[in-house]
């Protein structure tokens, strides 16, 4: 019987490992993706929580979700090719002028 | 049809069982795979498997528009634009795998274990109950009742997204613009500056060997050194992951060709080390 | 209540002033205005009164003397009960429960210290108008000799402590800047700051013997604390008793504070024939007196002041045996006779008016031979090294004759002042019975022996015998405005111990104050015939050592007794050893502790902010992926803390 508990935990587990991606990854547009994995993830929560409550509230927030990581994407691979044009380089570890 | 699966009746049950395990077991070897894969490019493959199937747990949860636009728009649009990224920024072949933090992949480990933890704590102490009484609007109605929500309670925060489309677009558009700073150079500059360079003749094609024939394959000179010019610019980064094994010869270093206006400059585009 | 074999406690009186002065007196305060409006034209008139300003610093003192005759002859019309007289000047300190009204006491101990100190101070600035001719800055001599003048009345006239405390320092100060007067001098500078810090010494232990009694019997002035005095314990008797006892060393330079008196000749000879002879060292002494009722109720207070005085005779004698310099070997002496004077006040009210009695004679002879000593200097070029002079009984007569009466006076010869004054002394050691009696009359007697073993040295080097002298030096009798002081010093010195002893006239005087001896001996007494023996003896030895044999000019090295007492018996050693070293050791463990220490502490904050910043700085690496790690530690943290709450 699959009950809505399976998607939490798998929904945590996808967070997870999403997380720890963007931690570990250099290159930025991998960085990116993880960063996608994790909101989907929460899409799979809500999807899972609207149906836990009967309704629908919970996969409209999963589809403004989705349109907001939509935009949120376009803007950042915008701003990564603005940067890759200047410097060459794509790997994240590179803008590190704030150190001390 | 939608219904034995989303409405799950007890036929249906070992069947979502089944579709359950097989797809979550792999979305999870997926993720996994995904932030330890090398290549970029096997990364944004793993997060469409990834995608996908949690379109099918969507169509699982009575969520079959979702679903849908999970694959037509996430899959089929975002990650496709990744990939298109992708391909400008360029592929590097050689990785480093060292990390150049220190300690941050052990921090990290530790944080996502930690996370892991207290998140299943978390779901552990919260009731989960068990799936709400099924509606038709998890099933045929579904548009509509997404719709009849969005349009009355939620239109506020639809009208701010439409919005936030536009800007995103508008402000990709900004990011994305090149001021050409110097005339665009016609049809008879480009003749006459490929005349007046040191290869006037149309530059070689990639190399062609048993085993590899891809784009990137270099041609050989006659001596056995490896044609630059045999690649595209774009292609040859720093390093090169594959070599033809009976092939030797210095790396392609970065010979620059004359700089006109149009060609990338050949200097390997170092994207980033995965 | 002490139960002591002293039956001299029954006699102790204390005459409580309750009478309020009247007619003349009422003007007291007038002993003090003149010397300070003296002092205030001359410092504050500054070079404008060059020219007429020792005229005015003489002119002050004289009119205090005349005052204070007037005051005098109106005191002897009361009766003898009725001598004590007071009046307020104005109420002092007025805070809380301590009220201190700042009043004079005209009574019979004061009246005599005023007459001594303006008539001999008087004589003494006439003096010093010669002596300090030559010297341009006169004028502020005679304002710092008025300075002093003002403070030591205030000293002997004050009706409370802290009156007395006032004037205490008060002459400390001026001591301060008249032994320093050449400041150019290193040596007259370091001396002046000697002489205050000896002093200083002293005068923590008056103020907390000040102090102790306002916490035990509430007052500071005279009246309160001896109607008081009776109920207290012993031991705060005892205790206040050794602290008066402090304060009297350090001002009257006694043991152990003695040491600054001989750098103290230093100073300009009339300052060391007025504050160092006559009056300055008598206020320990004044001080003793006074505090009679209460040294009456403690043997071991007197106790320990007669031992400080005996020992300090002995002590002075033998340095000024050694002293080639004149001043100095003045300076031996009178620490010694003042020695003799705490002696006789440690013998309670039985040798308290012999003190007195001592103390007025010797203010005549002693200043009488330190103003024979500075005419000496002041005709020999400033040469003060008895070596160096001889023969000067022909050149000058005048000084000779009354150094020589002077010296006749101190060494005890009937029937001058130091024959009269001395004796009683040495009587009523005798007479205290037991082994401290008889050790202290024994000492009293030696010294007078090793007394006229010096002076007989002095008058013998410096007036008999072969010139001596420097080529260039060609001495003359002073001026008159020299000589009529020591003439009438010397009638003083003659006259002066007759005067007050014979026919008890001191002792009827003063008895109503200090209270009168149990027993008094006659003139001729068998302790009075040893002692004359003596001082005949020592005088032949002298003779014999420095009038028969010729007397070199360089110092032959000596015994080393004679060493020792070169070294001022080695009291500047002891001194540095003792507290020196140890101050300099404090000093500089202090500012070892500062800089380490206190410093360290310091710094190590400072170090420690700045070296945890320099460490907490690191995290920021300027890495996206730490910055990342971090926020995500946090999350991990929120939703553990939610956890938590939830639970």
């Amino acid at each position: 019987m699959v009950s809505p508990a399976h998607f939490i935990a798998l929904s945590v587990i996808l967070f997870v490992i999403g997380a720890v991606g963007v931690l570990v990854r250099r290159n930025a547009i991998v960085v990116f993706m993880c960063v996608e994995l994790m909101l989907n993830a929460a899409n799979l929560a809500f999807v899972t929580f609207a149906r836990m409550h009967g309704a629908l509230d919970g996969q409209v927030i999963a589809f403004f979700v989705m349109v907001v990581a939509a935009a949120e994407v376009v803007v950042g691979l915008a701003i990564l090719t603005a940067i890759f044009r200047a410097r060459r380089s794509a790997s994240v570890d590179d803008a590190n002028l704030m150190k001390y | 049809m939608t219904h034995s699966i989303v409405l799950a009746g007890p036929a249906a049950e070992t069947t979502r069982l089944l579709i359950y395990w097989v797809l979550a077991i792999g979305s999870v070897a997926a993720a996994l795979g995904m932030i330890l894969a090398r290549r970029a490019v096997h990364c944004a493959l793993l997060l469409a498997v990834v995608m996908l199937s949690l379109s099918v747990f969507y169509l699982m949860n009575g969520a079959p528009f979702l679903a849908l636009v999970q694959i037509i728009v996430y899959t089929g649009a975002v990650l496709m634009l990744f990939l298109f990224v992708l391909m400008i920024v360029g592929i590097t072949a050689a990785d480093s795998i060292i990390e150049t933090i220190r300690g941050q992949r052990l921090w990290a480990a530790l944080a996502g274990i930690t996370m892991l933890i207290l998140l299943s704590l978390v779901i552990g102490h919260a009731v989960i109950g068990p799936e709400g009484k099924s509606s038709a609007q998890f099933g045929n109605s579904n548009v509509t009742a997404l719709a009849h929500l969005i349009f009355t309670r939620y239109v506020f925060p639809f009208e701010l997204t439409s919005a936030l489309l536009i800007t995103a677009a508008v402000g990709a558009m900004v990011l994305a613009h090149r001021e050409r700073l110097r005339p665009k150079p016609t049809q008879r500059d480009l003749a006459a500056a490929r005349i007046a360079s040191s290869h006037p003749t149309p530059l070689p094609g990639p190399g062609t060997y048993a085993q590899h024939n891809s784009v990137d394959m270099p041609a050989l000179l006659p001596d056995g050194s490896q044609a630059e010019l045999s690649v595209s610019p774009v292609l040859s980064g720093a390093g090169r992951a594959e070599r033809p094994p009976a092939l030797g010869g210095p790396q392609p270093g970065g010979e620059q060709p004359p700089a006109v206006p149009g060609r990338a400059p050949a200097s390997g585009p170092e994207a980033g080390d995965q | 209540m002490t139960g002591s074999a002293d039956g001299a406690l029954a006699h102790s009186a204390v005459a409580i002033a309750t009478l309020h002065a009247t007619g003349l007196q009422d003007a007291a305060w007038l002993l003090l205005a003149f010397p300070l409006l003296g002092a205030a034209i001359l410092l504050l008139g500054g070079k404008r009164t060059n020219s007429w300003g020792h005229l005015v610093g003489v002119a002050m003192p004289v009119l205090a003397f005349v005052y204070g005759v007037a005051a005098f002859v109106q005191m002897l019309g009361y009766p003898a009960a009725q001598r004590s007289r007071d009046l307020t000047i104005y109420q002092f300190i007025n805070v809380g429960r301590f009220h201190v009204p700042m009043g004079l006491q005209l009574d019979q101990l004061s009246i005599c210290f005023v007459l001594l100190i303006t008539g001999v101070g008087s004589l003494i600035h006439i003096f010093a108008v010669g002596y300090m001719s030559h010297d341009p800055e006169r004028r502020r001599f005679f304002g710092y000799m008025n300075l002093f003048i003002a403070a030591m009345l205030l000293l002997v006239l004050a009706d409370n402590y802290l009156g007395l405390y006032v004037g205490w320092e008060g002459v400390g100060l001026a001591s301060y800047l008249l032994i320093g007067f050449w400041q150019y001098k290193p040596s007259a500078a370091t001396a002046a700051k000697k002489a205050f810090i000896a002093n200083r010494v002293g005068d923590a232990g008056l103020s907390l013997a000040i102090m102790l009694m306002f916490f035990q019997f509430g007052s500071v002035t005279f009246t309160g604390v001896f109607g008081a005095v009776g109920s207290a314990s012993h031991g705060v008797v005892l205790a206040i008793g050794l602290l008066l006892l402090l304060g009297a060393c350090g001002k009257s330079a006694q043991v152990p504070l003695q040491s600054w008196l001989l750098d103290a000749m230093e100073g300009p000879t009339p300052v060391s024939a007025l504050i160092h002879a006559a009056t300055m060292v008598t206020a320990g002494v004044y001080l003793i007196v006074r505090s009679a009722p209460i040294f009456d109720l403690s043997a071991g207070a007197r106790l320990a002041v007669a031992i400080v005085g005996a020992v300090t005779l002995l002590f002075g004698a033998i340095i000024g045996c050694a002293k080639d310099d004149i001043k100095k070997a003045l300076a031996g002496s009178t620490m010694s006779q003042i020695g003799y004077m705490m002696l006789a006040a440690g013998l309670g009210p039985a040798g308290y008016v012999f003190a007195i009695a001592q103390l007025l004679a010797h203010g005549f002879f002693k200043a009488g031979l330190f103003l024979g000593a500075g005419s000496v200097k002041h005709e020999m070029d400033d040469e003060v090294d008895m070596r160096r002079f001889g023969g000067l009984a022909r050149v000058m007569p005048i000084t000779w004759v009354t150094f020589g009466l002077g010296y006749l006076a101190i060494i005890g010869v009937p029937p001058l002042s130091g024959f009269f004054t001395k004796d009683p002394i040495i009587d009523a050691a005798f007479a205290k019975g037991g082994t401290s009696g008889a050790l202290l009359g024994t000492a009293a007697l030696i010294g007078a022996g090793i007394t006229a073993f010096y002076m007989s040295r002095v008058m013998l080097m410096t007036f008999a015998g072969e010139r001596r002298w420097d080529e260039n030096v060609h001495p003359h009798e002073a001026p008159p405005v020299m000589t009529s002081p020591m003439i009438v010093l010397a009638i003083g010195s003659v006259a002066a111990g007759g005067f007050l002893i014979l026919g008890n006239r001191l002792l009827n005087f003063l008895g109503p104050v200090t209270g009168v001896p149990p027993t008094l001996h006659g003139i001729w007494t068998p302790a009075g015939g040893a002692a004359l023996a003596l001082v005949v003896a020592g005088a032949a030895l002298a003779y014999l050592m420095y009038g028969r044999r010729d007397v070199p000019v360089t110092a032959p090295a000596g015994s080393p007794a004679t060493v020792a007492a070169r070294k001022d018996l080695y009291g500047d050693a002891v001194n540095e050893s003792l507290l020196m070293r140890p101050g300099q050791w404090l000093t500089r463990l202090s500012v070892y502790f500062d800089n380490r220490g206190v410093d360290g502490i310091v710094n190590t904050v400072a170090a420690t902010f700045g070296g945890s910043s320099g460490r907490l700085r690191r995290v920021q690496t300027g890495f996206v992926r730490s910055y990342a790690l971090s926020m995500l530690i946090g999350a991990v943290l929120l939703v553990g803390a939610l956890l938590l709450v939830r639970l």
